[in-house]
């Protein structure tokens, strides 16, 4: 399978500031990739270098097989683009903005149109100086989708939408997924990545911090444990690859690392168990992990305050 | 809680956004008259000359249609008449915005809902507005009573002058607070009430134009229309005239009414809603639309025409003109010496320097339109929608293309027109000149308004973040040069930057292909020069 999308080690600086510094991303055709990264991580950056809008200082980027900065128009015509501040012109109605978009990647389907329009419930004879953040948003996700594209770049587009709209989206995405197309989603709100995104890249001051498959990601991170036995629990803390634990008595919250996890359950076997749960990490602990200002020894500080 | 509640507050928070809109507004306004009362002392000393230029004007109903009726040939009659009708523009300009800054505007963005959720009354916004507004209007009074005075003209006009204008902006402010209730985005409540500016300027220009000529030459006494507008009463009042200080009672009974019919219209509506709702658009888009010229068009549509009807009008103005000029000014060696310098002609006919000074103000204006249609450019990149459009298959080029021809088209038609409507304007007072020539010499001005268009491009592409200020600098700069060259004595090194020195004077001269043919290649070069670095460049947003 090609890749839709590949970058290597990209730079790119503005004044002083570094906002990527050697980013890798590989985004196969036909995967929906969630791009997650705190404010500032240069996300939005990495958009705008692969539509060709931004020049990236060193590193390689390849776009549909093509170079975004030199087959920019080439390549336009094959991707969708929503940007993550939509601003349309406040003396056209939302009906032309679409249309205006469309037009102007190469063609609008009008079937298409008028399915979305419906489905995002967007009035488009209103003119856009009267549309809320929300509405700016469905304007350009509208645009978007009703084209005929390979490629849609999302910079974190549901940013104003309701949950109902969200549905709206998710379902859409799942639409052009199905068709073949190919989805880059950079997105604050995990759950969407997590309900959409087949894979994940998440970034940190301009660098790739960790990239693969939601399962993979998971292998690497800690499950969270809640436990109750009939007698005290005693020499968790002692096991290797335990952290943040609260024990009580019978009962003991931790989390674990997946590595650990055997010899935890062997332990725990011993003190007649009678509830445990346990779940994966959701992509907002994950990315604690990474961004969070608790790193290991700072949670290992607070569990030992804890224990006290 | 009383409905009043918190305006003294809202009061504070209107004054700390403006301080520094207001002021300069202002202060704007009083240095403008005073170096227009400066210029009347300067150019007109005795009574006989001040006589003979209110004479020519009053034959014109195009002049007494923009600057209103003579009152007399004291030099403060001279000063209000060159200068009354703009400073009453201004004050009813400086009011509604104020207003509709401080009303609608609040309600659009949501400032007010935020505001009313506080401890304040459903009348205390529009309360402060109005209180802001009032205080300016009399500031804006007291400083323009100072700048008369200051040049040293007598007191007693100046205060009535001062009284009038402030006046007339508190009646415009009361419109503007209706304006405020009637619509849903402060953009229509603003279109609103400029919009009577606008047709109260008209209707008394219609009434000064059939006004009734005194024996004597030197006043003019309105027509009926004139005491229907909110602006003419001002003029009425007649300062340093044969002064009446009770037409300045309408203005303020006009305020209270409007306040009243404002308060009334606001009980009746809900926050953020308006009594006229937004009409609704289109729910697909015309073909025109559908491209980057489409697009460019549309979004300067409105202006163009403003701009196109402004140059008509200027230019029938201008055309009405030539037969006074020669009558007037005649026997005048200084004017026709500095019409000489300004048309960059030694001694042609008075009337053909005149007209090719007229021209090279076309000029400028066309330039200047070109200027705005460009910096177009920057706003559409800087937060604008330029990023989606860019992100389509629209290449860069393209984008910029479409924008300067919608500047150097728009450009060409007011041209066009400005030089038509000055040649039919002439031909009806009796002028010879002819149109095609008068067309012809407006299109001369083209190649030079383009160069400034391509500057403004050169900028774009290669400065972004300074197109703004460097854009208006480099027209000033070849303004000052090139119109203004001559007369303030610049060596011709220095006049030849500006492209305007290098536009045939036409029709005081022959035309020349030479230096047309050389602005043109010079234009496009700074235009391509433009779009190659803005290719190169980043996205500025």
């Amino acid at each position: 399978m090609t890749d839709a999308i590949s970058v290597e080690g990209l730079v790119k600086t503005f004044g002083r500031t570094r906002a990527l510094n050697g980013l890798d991303l590989v985004v196969q055709t036909g995967e929906v990739h969630g791009f997650l990264g705190p404010n500032g991580a240069g996300k939005t950056t990495t958009l705008r270098v692969l539509l060709g809008l931004l020049r990236a200082d060193s590193g390689r980027a390849q776009v549909l097989g093509g170079d975004p900065w030199q087959d920019t128009t080439r390549l336009h015509r094959r991707l969708a683009y929503v940007p993550g501040d939509v601003n349309l012109w406040p003396n056209l109605t939302g009906g032309e903005a679409v249309d205006l978009f469309g037009d102007l990647r190469g063609g609008l389907d009008q079937a298409r149109r008028a399915e979305l329009l419906e489905r995002f419930r967007l009035d488009p004879t209103k003119r856009c100086r009267t549309y809320s953040k929300g509405n700016r948003q469905k304007v350009a996700l509208i645009a978007a989708f009703a084209s005929d594209v390979e490629l849609f770049v999302l910079d974190e587009p549901t940013s104003g939408l309701d949950p109902l709209m969200e549905a709206a989206f998710q379902q859409t995405v799942r639409e052009v997924s199905a068709a073949g197309a190919t989805v880059l989603l950079s997105s604050h709100i995990f759950s969407e990545v997590e309900a959409l995104c087949s894979k994940v890249s998440i970034i940190r001051d301009g660098v790739t911090v960790e990239s693969g498959t939601l399962a993979q990601l998971r292998h690497l991170t800690r499950t969270s444990v809640v436990v109750e036995a009939a007698q005290p629990i005693t020499g968790l803390d002692a096991l290797p690859g335990v952290h943040d634990l609260v024990a009580d008595g019978g009962r003991a919250g931790f989390d674990v690392d997946a590595a650990a996890l055997p010899g935890v359950l062997r332990h725990l076997a011993s003190f007649e168990v009678q509830t445990l749960t346990s779940r994966p990490p959701t992509l907002e602990e994950l990315f604690m992990r990474h961004y969070g200002d608790a790193p290991e020894s700072a949670a290992e500080a607070t569990s030992a305050g804890a224990a006290r | 809680m009383s409905a009043y509640a918190g305006t003294g507050r809202l009061v504070r928070l209107a004054l700390r956004r403006d301080r520094v809109q207001l002021p300069v507004w202002i202060a704007g306004s009083a240095v403008i008259l005073a170096a227009g009362a400066a210029a009347v002392i300067d150019e007109f000393p005795d009574a006989a000359g001040r006589a003979t230029a209110l004479q020519g004007a009053g034959t014109s109903p195009a002049v007494l249609l923009m600057r209103g009726t003579p009152v007399g040939t004291d030099l403060g009659a001279l000063v209000n008449f060159r200068n009354l009708a703009f400073m009453l523009v201004l004050a009813a300009l400086m009011s509604t915005f104020a207003v509709v800054r401080h009303t609608r505007q609040n309600e659009e963005t949501g400032r007010a809902e935020m505001i009313g959720a506080a401890s304040v009354g459903r009348r205390a916004a529009l309360t402060a507005a109005l209180t802001v507004v009032i205080g300016a209007n009399l500031v804006f009074g007291v400083a323009l009573i100072g700048a008369l005075a200051s040049a040293g003209l007598p007191a007693g006009g100046a205060v009535t002058f001062g009284v009038a204008c402030a006046v007339t902006g508190m009646a415009f402010a009361g419109i503007a607070a209706v304006g405020a209730q009637l619509f849903q985005s402060a953009r229509s409540a603003n279109a609103f009430a400029a919009t009577a500016v606008g047709v109260a300027y008209l209707v008394r220009g219609i009434g000064d134009a059939l006004g009734e000529r005194a024996a004597d030459g030197v006043q003019v006494t309105s027509a009926w229309p004139s005491w229907v507008s909110p602006l003419g009463w001002g003029m009425l009042a007649r300062p340093y005239g044969a002064e009446r200080l009770w037409v300045l009672v309408l203005p303020i009974l006009l305020l209270v009414a409007c306040v009243w019919g404002a308060f009334a219209l606001g009980g009746r509506r809900d926050l953020g809603a308006g009594l006229i709702p937004e009409r609704p658009g289109p729910a697909a888009a015309s073909r025109m639309l559908l491209s980057p010229l489409g697009l460019a068009w549309r979004l300067n549509r409105a202006s163009t025409i403003g701009w196109l009807v402004g140059s008509v009008a200027f230019g029938l103005g201008v055309g009405s003109l030539g037969d006074v000029v020669n009558d007037a000014l005649g026997g005048n060696e200084g004017v026709s010496k500095l019409m000489g310098q300004l048309a960059g002609t030694g001694s042609a006919g008075l009337v053909e320097a005149f007209f090719a000074a007229m021209m090279n103000v076309f000029g400028a204006v066309a330039a200047c339109f070109a200027v705005q249609v460009l910096l177009r450019l920057r706003s559409e990149e800087a937060g604008g929608p330029a990023e989606a459009v860019l992100a389509t298959a629209v290449g860069r080029a393209r984008w910029v293309a479409a924008h300067l021809a919608c500047a150097v088209g728009g450009a060409a038609a007011m041209l066009v027109l400005a030089g038509a409507a000055t040649g039919l304007a002439d031909a009806a007072v009796g002028g010879e000149v002819g149109v095609l020539t008068l067309v012809g010499a407006g299109l001369a001005q083209l190649p030079a308004a383009t160069t400034v268009a391509g500057f403004v491009v050169l900028v774009f592409g290669g400065l972004p973040r300074m197109v703004v200020s460097l854009a208006w600098a480099g027209l000033v700069v070849s303004l000052a040069c090139g119109l203004l060259g001559d007369v303030f004595g610049l060596p011709q090194a220095v006049r030849d930057v500006s492209p305007f020195t290098h536009v045939p004077a036409i029709p005081a001269v022959d035309a020349t292909p030479g230096p047309i043919i050389g602005l043109v290649v010079v234009a496009a070069a700074l235009a391509a020069a433009g779009m190659v670095l803005f290719r190169r460049r980043d996205l500025a947003t």
